[in-house]
């Protein structure tokens, strides 16, 4: 089940070498991610027209007046998406500069915990590891992070670091585990994460009930994070005079551990021990890496990554220890590291566009009423779309770019899958 | 359960350890914890003269039984011991180089269970519902049972099936939406399996049409089917509620003199047609995996792909429509949440038993039988959890809660270890 994980139209598009094959592929794989965005963004808009009251309601005279149910799909559609934009990248309806500019800090915002958790889920990927289990990750770091970070007295600097690598010890803990049993036990990683999130929702609502964390009494709240252990605002005030933006540094701290996770998996001994085991286990055996020890540090790893994620949730965007600090971060990242291709840059891209489908889904939910909902449909759309590069070629029409080799392969597949 | 890697009885003891490998302890030495427990901390829990009640009548039986008070200590000092033998005498077989049976883990399974409740209950006025609890249990088991026969069906033929948890959400939609829609809830039961093998024919078009990784398949559709009625929930739904999401419940269909066992009766044999259907899917898929034309051919596809072309069974093609079949098992169980409990449709309805049924397929080492009881047992033990934070025990109820996943890691990593599923699951057939 672990050992399949990279999508096979991968290896099948990965050129042996040559660069122009490489950059031939490079283009067309560019070219089908925007067809798979519009693809989707088609779907979606369908289904916001069929949701929509008005449009149903033009359509029970459709035949008398066809015009009226297609402008009244229109107006609905072009009225959410332009919510999604005018939420994620740009306002030009706010008076002032920081105001138009502040959706794409929002975006950003959104994007820090996806990119952090998705390069996790990425090196697990490469590995051939299947960790379901960045939800969890992200809870246990939070959960370590924002102790540090509320119930510590340190000078500032050192505080934040501490509650960083907290965070991130707390993660690699929860992440270690479902490791050490695979290594040790075989236990099957995929259920033994799954099993580790839901036993780190109840850890944290115990938590949240202990006196420490909650001296309100409330349950739903830890006390605040103290400013030293808080990641400070990315973009000061002199810059962009009356922002209120919630960028912080945690979008640094996503960036540095983009370029160190590149290093690590294509630079060092470990990444490539690590991608040996993923591609082939018995032969990295074969070649004397221990797959056990490879297996641990891989979780360790994807959980330390997940637990930094946590502490732009704790640290930065919420400031303390909520019930739902995680949100569904640990979830969506999979999906972001899926449609980064488990590569870095491809993640931290593909964080940013999710991080944006979710600030403007928020924008379009309040002003068009759609339910921020339909863009979960989006990015299962975009991703399935990438996964599958023959179907847009043929809703597109577009040649297929080794055609003699698939084409008969095509051929032969449709005559036994029909 | 246990899986010793001693394979074939040894009589002679003093044989090459590297011909018959090594003697694998694993099964003594967590029958023997189960027991240290059981008689350390469990033991330790009630005074002398503590009771525990048991309540084991329901109302609607024949005969009544009053209710059944142990005492507390010696119930469990005996339980314990029982686990100690039964952890001796599966050294010895071990020792021996024999397999070890599996109603051994059984007994030392119910002992450990119910010296647990005894402990729980011990010294407290109120009783423990024994059938209340068997009940709930298998009303929590029923999706799972369900997503895990569909897991099943799916991995036997060499496809993974992740998707389960979109199956069942997207059957308790339909369920709920098509039930409320005509005012009957059995026009529910037909929409939802057609529901999930909408589901299970998206999966079989890319992972065998368009080869995409079927984990990514699987996880990319459970999102989807999220978003997709989470969406039609807020929408259509809610602006007229009345029309596409009122209550339908299935009806309560008593079974003749078998509803009148004592105990078992009113848990197994009042219920609905769903799940009497589901003990006819198990019984006959159980059946059919392993003693039919069909069973056969699938676990080929599954296992050795390329021996079964070359025999003449078309590969993919046996794919594709055991994908729709285990789809169409998996939204027939997502029904149950919906009209199979009486209530109308919630958003995130599944609420991610569908992984669970996967963890007990693999449980269950893809084996329907086997399957059924890894979902009883997880159905059970989250039950434990719920019941028992009613009753009010001392152990706080997130922790309670918390029992079955830990169970279930435990069982994966202790009971079951390395397991191995057909061979061919999660590679795409070509033919070359």
């Amino acid at each position: 089940m672990s050992d399949t994980t990279n999508p096979p139209v991968k290896t099948e598009e990965e050129p042996p070498s040559g660069d122009s094959m490489m950059q031939r592929i490079v283009a067309g794989n560019a070219l089908i991610s925007v067809l798979a965005v519009v693809i989707a963004l088609v779907i979606g808009g369908f289904l916001i027209a069929f949701a929509n009251e008005d449009v149903r309601e033009a359509a029970t005279y459709f035949f008398s007046r066809p015009m009226d149910t297609i402008s009244a799909a229109w107006t609905a559609v072009s009225d959410a998406y332009i919510a999604l934009f005018r939420g994620s990248i740009f306002n030009w309806e706010a008076t002032t500069f920081a105001g138009a500019i502040k959706p794409l800090t929002e975006s950003i915002v959104f994007a820090v915990p996806l990119i952090l958790a998705g390069l996790g889920i990425a090196v697990g990927f490469r590995a051939g590891l299947f960790n379901i289990g960045a939800q969890g990750q992200i809870i246990v770091g939070a959960i370590f992070a924002s102790y540090i970070g509320f119930a510590w007295d340190l000078p500032v600097g050192l505080h934040l670091l501490l509650a960083m690598i907290g965070g991130a010890v707390g993660g690699a803990v929860w992440g270690a585990i479902p490791g050490v049993l695979k290594a040790k036990s075989g236990a099957n990683e995929v259920i033994v994460t799954i099993m580790l999130n839901y036993v780190a929702v109840y850890l944290i609502s115990y938590t949240l009930k202990q006196p420490v964390f909650n001296p309100g009494r409330s349950g739903q709240k830890s006390p605040a994070v103290a400013e030293s252990a808080s990641y400070p605002p990315l973009i000061p005030d002199w810059l962009v005079p009356g922002n209120s933006f919630r960028l912080h540094w945690g979008v640094i701290v996503a960036i540095l551990a983009t370029m160190a996770v590149w290093w690590l998996m294509e630079r060092s001994t470990i990444g490539f021990e690590l991608r040996a085991a993923g591609a082939n286990p018995n032969a990295a055996r074969t070649a004397g890496m221990s797959v056990g020890r490879i297996t641990v540090i891989t979780m360790v790893i994807a959980g330390g990554l997940a637990g930094l994620a946590s502490t732009a949730q704790v640290l930065g965007t919420e400031g303390a220890l909520t019930a739902g600090v995680a949100a569904s971060y640990g979830f969506d990242a999979i999906t972001v590291a899926l449609l980064g291709r488990s590569k870095p840059w491809g993640v931290f891209f593909a964080g940013l566009l999710f991080g944006a489908l979710k600030a403007g889904g928020f924008l379009m939910q309040s002003l068009t009423q759609t339910p921020i909902d339909i863009v979960l449909v989006v990015q299962s759309v975009i991703v399935l779309l990438i996964a599958a590069p023959p179907l847009v070629r043929a809703i597109f029409r577009l040649p297929d770019p080794d055609r003699p080799r698939r084409s008969a392969r095509t051929a032969k597949k449709q005559e036994v899958a029909a | 359960m246990s899986t010793s890697t001693v394979t074939e009885p040894v009589p002679d003891t003093e044989v090459d350890e590297a011909v018959v490998g090594k003697i694998n302890y694993r099964a003594p030495i967590v029958n023997a914890l189960a027991a240290l427990i059981t008689l350390l901390v469990f033991g330790m829990g009630p005074t002398a003269d503590a009771e525990t009640t048991f309540q084991v009548s329901s109302g609607s039986t024949m005969f009544s039984i009053p209710n059944i008070s142990l005492p507390s200590l010696i119930t469990i000092l005996v339980l314990g011991f029982v686990q100690l033998g039964a952890a001796a005498y599966a050294l010895v077989l071990v020792r021996a180089r024999r397999t070890v049976p599996v109603w051994l883990h059984i007994i030392v399974g119910l002992a450990f269970v119910i010296s647990f409740l005894v402990y729980a209950g011990a010294g407290r006025s109120s009783v423990i519902p024994v059938t209340t609890l068997l009940a709930g249990a298998l009303a929590l088991s029923v999706p799972l049972i369900f997503g895990a026969m569909s897991g099943v069906v799916c991995e036997r033929s060499g496809v993974i099936n992740i998707a389960i948890e979109g199956q069942l959400l997207i059957g308790a939609f339909a369920a709920a939406a098509i039930a409320s829609r005509f005012a009957s809830s059995y026009a529910g039961l037909v929409a939802a399996p057609i529901a999930g093998a909408m589901v299970g024919a998206l999966l079989a078009w890319f992972a065998v049409r368009f080869q995409v990784n079927q984990i990514i398949v699987g996880v990319v559709l459970n999102t989807l089917v999220i978003g997709l009625t989470g969406f039609l929930f807020s929408t259509v739904m809610s602006d007229d509620a009345a029309l596409w999401n009122a209550r339908q419940p299935l009806s309560t269909i008593k079974i003749p003199l078998l509803s009148e066992i004592p105990i078992i009766g009113p848990v197994l044999f009042q219920q609905t047609i769903l799940v009497y259907l589901m003990y006819v899917i198990v019984i006959v898929l159980q059946f059919m995996l392993f003693r039919s034309r069909w069973g056969l051919r699938t676990r080929a596809v599954g296992e050795y792909p390329k021996a079964a072309d070359t025999v003449g069974i078309k590969v993919n093609t046996r794919r594709v429509w055991n994908v729709i079949m285990a789809g169409a098992i998996a939204g027939l169980g997502g029904a149950f949440f919906s009209i199979g409990s009486g209530l109308a449709f919630g958003r995130e309805m599944s609420a991610g038993q569908g992984y669970i049924a996967l963890a007990a397929m693999i449980l269950g080492k893809w084996n329907p039988k086997l399957a059924v009881v890894a979902a009883l047992l997880f159905g059970f033990s989250r039950n434990l959890g719920n019941v028992l934070s009613s009753i009010g025990s001392a152990v706080p109820s997130e922790l309670l809660l918390m029992l079955p996943y830990i169970i279930t890691i435990l069982a994966v990593a202790g009971f079951v270890g390395k397991v191995r599923g057909p061979a061919a699951a999660g590679t795409p057939y070509t033919k070359s």
